[in-house]
């Protein structure tokens, strides 16, 4: 009997890991939390692609945006943990989100079998085009002036352009009205057409407008200065050193996801690059 | 202008690749025969494929769909001049002289007409949108907040106003749709509301379940209601090309028929609708012996087939520049574009320039591919409306059980599609029309997106959407345009014109 069972332990352990091996066998899901557009989108796309031609798949994104990314992040969490489904969060839905939302159904410390880092990128501030400030010594003295009359536009609860730039408000100490958008694209076009006076974003979504001449750039929150915008100063540079933020992305599978496919699509990026 | 013709180079190098190609075919293909058939319109069809578009490439998704639409009408009229009954809602108007040419023994020349005057309103209103693109584009960039909520205002306003009926109908039907596009969490605090703690809809009702039910499934069910009986023409169908007196006859309604249709397509609130109706009104008191229409005149034919394909195109326009869907048909448009990650509005022509110029060169290429391959499939057309019902309906339900279910591969889907269906045939039956539900659900979400934006940035002040000049003149318009409707003269004129 005991013989038995221990065959039939193996011969499912070996299924299992048969079943591994040969996955990915139908195209991947990777729920992405934020509207098409957004950094957190731009990373999935490029990572996905890379991926696919590791992995013989399709990395197909849907857009599950709402609720700071938590919306998403909760059907992914929930989704059978097959490697058929992944997600990519980010420091707000694993980071903030606890703190955020009372009734959040998911434990990011718990609820994931993380994959990977997908990437970290320098946080920016930026403004409308005619807002006064010509550096960023004005700028803190124009936001501590002006606080509570200015709008700052976010990407929702959570989002990494809330978090921060709510970091560097509070370092500021002031309270501006924060206006809500479903993702970093509606933001950013409230702000080019001038509706929002600043946010703080990742600046792989602002790269573009800054280099166009539609917003102003007047730091980066990090050390070093960045290749491609060479041009901004960093906040430690301008004067404002305690403001140092990086976001960071990152892949998780739905906890209870075999560690073999896990390790696969852990190597996956590298080998596609 | 130079800029109008490489944007438009660009827009055909797209369209012409094989793929797109395809897809235009087929799409124009499928809309005719939707169209042909009554009962099954674009609206129904659009959403049961909109889950089988997940894995195409946008481009051809959206060529494929826009096809669909456009063919639809197109197939509409075969119907309304061979069988007499109206395949599509735009070409209720072309029964009442195509049917009676078609009894002369011209119906031949019925369908040539109408096949020259859609591709000629076609290729015009292409060209229209390509031309207007840019402008409207750049006029979106100054829309804040405050402004594209009161465009939505008063897109909802017409939608209400175009709607058949009762006013106060219609705007329950508006709110309905506003309240259920409100399930889900919320933007700003992340609350669930209205979900009744059902995990499926904290995320909100998909676009494609709703629509599917309420439009595909009551259709379904409304159709087994009421049996048909059907007045095919047995006569020869005749030459197709009309003879150069009849050219002639017909060429200046086809003209004003393409600027009606036109203008009134980029109305808010299904505009398109009301094309054929002008167009024929317009035809018979112009002419010289009104007493021929409703005998086969073919001005009768001629005009509002142009008016109903001239604004079934621009209808595009609101869509494509200001992300806001005027009609029904187009707000499935959108529900397909963010299936595929893009956002309509005025970014999709400066990010996805080759989608957006594809579709647009597409437009006039499908409208070149109806002209050629409706004429020599007119027979099988006939030969289509002779299927009897009961054989057709069970496929059409498990084409959209199994369309439904793979979006999410979710049962509950399935369930609340069913459940729509079922309160889709109860409106009906009560004379509710589900129309302006479903725009209002579709612009709901970013009605209300943009309500709280733009009171956050006006501090709470509600004057702030009087104030700023732009919105003010649209909340105006909305406020006049629904008095209006209320007013007992207007009614009244209102209800002639959808039952003459």
């Amino acid at each position: 009997m005991k013989r038995i069972l221990i065959a039939l332990a193996t011969i499912a352990f070996s299924a299992g890991i048969a079943e591994a091996q040969n996955y990915p066998t139908r195209p991947i899901t990777v729920i992405v939390p934020f509207a098409a557009g957004g950094p957190t989108d731009v990373i999935a796309r490029i990572v996905g692609d890379n991926m696919s031609r590791t992995l013989g798949q399709q990395l197909v994104i849907e857009n599950v945006a709402g609720a700071g990314g938590t919306t998403g992040i909760t059907r992914g969490a929930q989704a059978q943990p097959d490697g058929y489904t992944i997600m990519m969060g980010h420091m707000g839905t694993h980071g903030a989100a606890p703190a955020l939302y009372p009734n959040l159904k998911y434990d990011p410390t718990s609820d994931f079998e993380p994959i990977g880092m997908a990437a970290g990128t320098p946080i920016l501030i930026v403004s409308k085009k005619a807002l006064p400030p010509r550096d960023l010594k004005e700028f803190v003295e124009y936001l501590k002036a002006n606080g509570p009359k200015l709008n700052e536009a976010h990407a929702g609860l959570g989002s990494v352009s809330h978090t921060t730039c709510t970091m560097l408000n509070v370092q500021l100490g002031i309270k501006p009205a924060l206006v809500t958008y479903t993702g970093t694209g509606p933001a950013l076009n409230d702000l080019v057409s001038g509706q929002v006076d600043y946010m703080c974003d990742q600046i792989v979504n602002l790269v573009e407008q800054v280099k166009a001449g539609t917003i102003k750039a007047y730091a980066i929150a990090m050390a070093e200065r960045s290749p491609a915008l060479p041009n901004v100063p960093t906040t430690k540079e301008a004067g404002l050193p305690e403001f140092q933020v990086t976001a960071w992305n990152a892949l998780f599978a739905p906890k209870g996801t075999p560690k073999a496919v896990v390790d696969k699509l852990n190597d996956a990026p590298g080998q596609g690059a | 202008m130079g800029d109008l013709i490489t944007n438009l180079s660009l827009g055909f190098a797209t369209a012409l690749s094989l793929q797109n190609v395809a897809f235009c075919f087929f799409g124009c293909l499928l809309g005719t025969l939707v169209g042909v058939l009554p009962g099954v319109g674009p609206i129904a069809t659009i959403a049961m494929l909109l889950p089988f578009t997940f894995h195409l490439d946008p481009t051809a998704a959206l060529i494929m769909l826009a096809g669909i639409y456009y063919g639809a009408q197109y197939g509409g009229s075969t119907t309304a001049i061979l069988v007499n009954i109206p395949g599509e809602a735009t070409s209720v108007v072309t029964v009442l002289d195509g049917h009676q040419m078609a009894r002369q023994g011209r119906a031949g020349v019925a369908l040539g007409v109408a096949a020259l005057a859609s591709f000629f309103a076609g290729t015009v209103s292409t060209l229209v949108i390509a031309a207007l693109g840019i402008p409207l584009t750049r006029l979106a960039m100054l829309f804040g907040p405050a402004e594209y909520f009161s465009l939505m205002f008063l897109g909802l306003a017409f939608a209400v106003v175009l709607a058949h009926g009762s006013v106060l109908k219609a705007i329950a039907m508006v709110v309905l749709g506003v309240l259920l596009s409100t399930v889900g969490t919320d933007l700003e605090t992340g609350e669930e509301r209205l979900t009744f703690g059902v995990a499926d809809l904290s995320s909100g009702i998909d676009f494609p379940v709703l629509a599917m039910g309420l439009f595909g499934f009551a259709e379904i069910l409304r159709n087994l209601d009421t049996p048909q009986s059907r007045d095919v023409v047995h006569r020869a169908i005749g030459r197709l090309l009309p003879s150069w007196r009849e050219l002639k006859q017909s060429a200046l309604p086809i003209l004003r028929g393409t600027g009606l249709g036109a203008i009134l397509g980029i109305l808010p609130g299904n505009g398109a609708v009301l094309g054929p109706f002008a167009s024929y009104s317009l035809e018979k008191k112009i002419a010289a012996d009104p007493s021929r229409f409703g005998r086969g005149a073919i001005e009768g034919v001629a005009g509002p087939e142009a008016a109903n394909n001239a604004g079934a195109q621009t209808a595009f326009i609101p869509l494509l520049t200001l992300g806001i869907p005027p009609n029904a048909v187009m707000a499935l448009m959108v529900g397909a574009m963010t299936i595929h990650g893009i956002i309509p509005g005025p970014l999709v022509m400066t990010k996805r320039p080759d989608l957006f110029w594809g579709m647009i060169a597409s437009m006039w290429i499908g409208n070149l591919m109806l002209l050629i391959i409706n004429l020599p499939l007119i027979g099988i057309w006939v030969r289509l409306l002779k299927v009897p019902y009961r054989l057709m309906f069970p496929g059409i339900l498990i084409f959209c059980c199994i369309g439904i279910y793979s979006i999410n591969n979710s049962p509950t889907d399935v369930l609340l599609a069913a459940a729509f269906g079922f309160l889709g045939y109860c409106l009906h039956k009560f004379g509710f029309e589900p129309a302006p539900l479903l725009l209002a659900f579709v612009l709901g979400k970013l009605l209300e997106e943009k309500l709280r934006q733009a009171l956050i940035l006006a501090r709470g002040d509600f004057m702030t959407f009087i104030e700023r000049p732009v919105s003010g003149v649209l909340i105006v318009l909305a406020v006049i345009v629904l008095a209006l409707a209320i007013l007992p003269a207007v009614r009244r004129g209102r209800q002639q014109a959808f039952h003459d």
